[in-house]
């Protein structure tokens, strides 16, 4: 029995958070302050992050709601290089949709899409260089579409087939591609933060031009690891930009459990002295300008950038989830900030860059490349061809760079049963 | 001695100044060799392995850290990816367990992963094992957590001698490599006798440490002792303990110490075994689960037409550290020698 009953103190109350809406309900953003496009100030490259707090509690917005890019984050593009970034996330997207179906239809294991965030990876490659090193999460796919990576590369890994470079070793979607700048993806949640941030460091100590870049999602910013990068990022002013992908739902659990209740993610980087910034995600434009402001002020000394790119995760966390069970189907529907492919194809219709016959003639392609991509994969075999799409010992290779006896042995001692059980 | 390539006189030397040596040198010689960790610039490390480095090489190539071990785990496995060689120091091994996901889930299965694409050639400096009165937090023995991780080499010396060469070859090698310095024995052996004035190395002929470079491969033990009665395994601190008690039974015991724990030198332990058919393991790290079980499994797997006796542990105890009752916990020679004549007596 509590103590306080008998000493005749007010009893105390375990806070536990509850997201707004759960399957069901109706869905009401009438709370959501999105600020006003174009209203927030952009600082100088080398602004000190004390003058920047406010930066960590609105929003930056470019595209208004008809379509207009106004105020001081508009990155003045060229209309054909926001073409060919619409064509990337439109790829993207066909990408996801063709592997999500060949995972229903049993051909691989699991897959995971990036429906409704594929602004925050293709945005974000456009205004890094390719050789910025990427350490991304499992839903940035977008970063090797936007540096032009073979999709059968990467469908062949999604199917651990016979040209998989990774050996059939990883979960579909942990795709590594060290010539994209692109870093071996982990599932153990936001490792890659610290390992982005000593990059960034080497890269700094040797006086390198290179920088490097992180995402993870909200709900992985309660890792240890998060706070250590971002202790490392401020100590040595490493040049990194630190991504939160805040897309508010880390598989059931809402970003509440990550603490979006009592603040955003962006205002972490106020207790560690970075600069932060909180950005429309949906909002191309926006994720440009953000990434190419951040990389400018790593790339002249001025420090790390954390970013928080408010989104919204359109569909399942992964084909093992069905997200009817635990959020009201409604919120997709009724989300403030929209969708990033309608707002940037919006754009560029009102600015007379593009019009709906040349987005369904790009719809059909890149669903055509998809579709041609994904027959060559297959050609390589698939997950559900079983055991024969790699050699047995290769289980054995890779472990060390020179096999020690023991794994020869147990290499060995494998065949050696498979032989004898007849299989 | 095993085979070495010498290529300067040597110089007495205790195990941090062999230990500072190696740095020094691998640091001369490879522009990637980055030395980071708490303390361990302008102060050289709290038990001076990394003094005067940082005056030497610059604070771009040896400096302070957070004190976040995942944090300097997780950066060095990402200074790593750029191409460097980083050698981070976890002061205490006591200290290491926060940095457990970026070894065990980055570091040790990077290659793999990759299938070769992105690689940690690291290695990971801790101070390790008791005997200083550090109670439960700067005595422990924890490489039986890393010899179970696939991907990792785990290797510890016993004198001045090996710790440089076995550094050296660490650092060169491709693999993350966790290296555990047994503290006891930083500035003389051990015999185990407490209550005993302390030796320093000076009189030990593991301290005349060549000044420049060689390397002792991974994957080696050394037989410290031949003999016939026995075969005694051994690593780190124990080597001493074990020569101590074998010297004072007088009794012709086959002293191995193992130096690299994983890669394991499996020959060497069974052409000693297949000689002596008796076998004792000894550490100072708890029992259950120890690498203790695993050397008298493979023993046992491997020799067991060759026993005469069953292969005695003789180990630390399964409770944590204690801070007083520490010369109770640490298996001395009195639990060593007990063990021997059981074994002897079968």
């Amino acid at each position: 029995m509590a103590e306080g009953a008998r000493r005749n103190l007010p009893p105390l109350s375990l806070h536990v958070p509850e997201p707004k809406f759960r399957p069901g309900d109706a869905v009401d953003y009438a709370d959501f302050d999105r600020g006003e496009p174009g209203a927030v100030v952009r600082p100088a490259i080398d602004a000190d992050p004390a003058t920047m707090r406010e930066h960590s509690y609105s929003l930056v917005r470019v595209l208004d709601d008809e379509g207009k890019a106004v105020g001081p984050w508009d990155p003045r593009l060229e209309p054909e290089r926001l073409v060919a970034m619409l064509r990337h996330m439109a790829l993207t997207r066909a990408y996801d949709d063709r592997l999500y179906r060949a995972q229903r239809q049993g051909k691989t294991s699991f897959y995971m899409k990036c429906t409704g965030e594929e602004a925050t990876s293709i945005a974000a490659a456009y205004a890094l260089h390719r050789d910025d090193m990427c350490f991304p999460s499992y839903r940035q796919q977008g970063l090797l579409i936007a540096r032009n990576w073979s999709l059968v590369d990467m469908m062949c890994q999604v199917y651990s087939n016979r040209a998989d470079r990774l050996k059939g070793r990883q979960m579909p979607i942990m795709y590594s591609a060290k010539e994209a700048s692109f870093f071996s993806i982990s599932g153990n949640l936001a490792t890659q933060y610290p390992q982005a941030v000593g990059f960034a460091m080497a890269s700094a100590a040797r006086g390198d031009t290179r920088i490097a870049a992180a995402w993870c999602g909200e709900g992985s910013t309660a890792e240890g690891d998060f706070h250590s990068a971002c202790t490392f990022a401020s100590v040595y002013r490493a040049p990194v930009i630190l991504n939160v992908i805040n897309n508010q739902w880390a598989i059931s659990s809402f970003s509440g459990f990550a603490g979006a209740e009592n603040t955003t993610f962006a205002a972490r980087a106020i207790g560690y002295g970075i600069a932060g910034l909180r950005v429309d995600g949906n909002d191309a434009l926006a994720v440009y300008a953000a990434t190419e402001w951040a990389a400018e002020r790593a790339r002249s000394n001025a420090g790390p950038t954390l970013i928080e790119f408010f989104t919204y995760r359109a569909e399942g966390h992964s084909t093992s989830d069905d997200p009817t069970k635990y959020r009201s189907a409604e919120e997709n529907v009724k989300w403030p900030l929209g969708d990033p492919i309608a707002r940037l194809k919006q754009h560029l219709i009102l600015i007379g860059a593009w019009d709906e016959e040349r987005h369904a003639v790009m719809d059909r392609e890149v669903a055509e490349l998809v579709r041609a991509a994904q027959k060559e994969a297959e050609a390589q075999g698939i997950l559900a061809d079983g055991l024969l799409q790699h050699p047995f010992e290769t289980m054995f290779e890779d472990v060390f760079e020179e096999q020690p006896w023991h794994l020869k042995e147990q290499s060995r001692q494998m065949l050696d049963e498979r032989k004898k059980a007849g299989i | 001695m095993s085979a070495t390539t010498v290529d300067a006189a040597t110089k007495p030397m205790n195990m941090i100044q062999a230990i500072n040596s190696a740095l020094d040198i691998m640091m001369g010689r490879d522009p990637d060799i980055v030395v980071m960790g708490e303390d361990v610039g302008f102060f050289g490390g709290v038990f001076k392995a990394t003094e005067h480095l940082q005056a030497k090489y610059g604070k771009t190539r040896v400096f302070d850290t957070p004190i976040t071990e995942l944090g300097i785990i997780g950066v060095a496995v990402g200074m790593c990816t750029y191409g460097l060689r980083p050698v981070p120091e976890i002061q205490f091994a006591d200290y290491i367990y926060p940095a457990l996901d970026q070894l065990v889930s980055e570091a040790a299965r990077l290659r793999y992963r990759s299938a070769g694409e992105y690689t940690a050639p690291m290695t990971v400096r801790s101070p390790f094992g008791g005997g200083i009165f550090g109670g439960q937090t700067h005595s422990q023995s924890p490489e039986g957590i890393f010899t179970h991780v696939a991907g990792l080499k785990t290797v510890i010396p016993s004198n001045p001698y090996d710790a440089k060469g076995l550094l050296i070859a660490s650092i060169e090698d491709n693999d993350p490599v966790i290296f555990f310095e047994p503290k006891r024995i930083y500035n003389g052996p051990f015999d185990g006798h407490y209550d005993r004035p302390v030796t320093p190395w000076a009189k030990h002929p593991s301290s005349a440490v060549p000044e420049g470079y060689y390397r002792i491969p991974l994957g080696k033990a050394a037989v410290v002792r031949e003999g016939e009665a026995v075969t005694i395994l051994a690593y780190g601190t124990m080597v001493h303990v074990a020569t101590g008690v074998v010297a004072e039974m007088g009794i012709d015991a086959e002293i191995i110490d193992l130096r690299t724990l994983v890669p394991l030198d499996i020959e060497t332990i069974e052409a000693s075994v297949r000689k002596t058919g008796r076998c004792v393991v000894v550490h100072e790290a708890t029992k259950t689960s120890g690498f203790g079980a695993e050397l008298s499994s493979l023993v046992q797997e491997r020799c067991f037409y060759s026993l005469e006796a069953p292969v005695e542990r003789v180990t630390g105890w399964d409770t944590p550290y204690p801070h007083s009752l520490e010369w109770a916990y640490f298996p001395g020679p009195v639990r060593l020698s007990r063990a021997i004549e059981k074994v002897l007596e079968a």
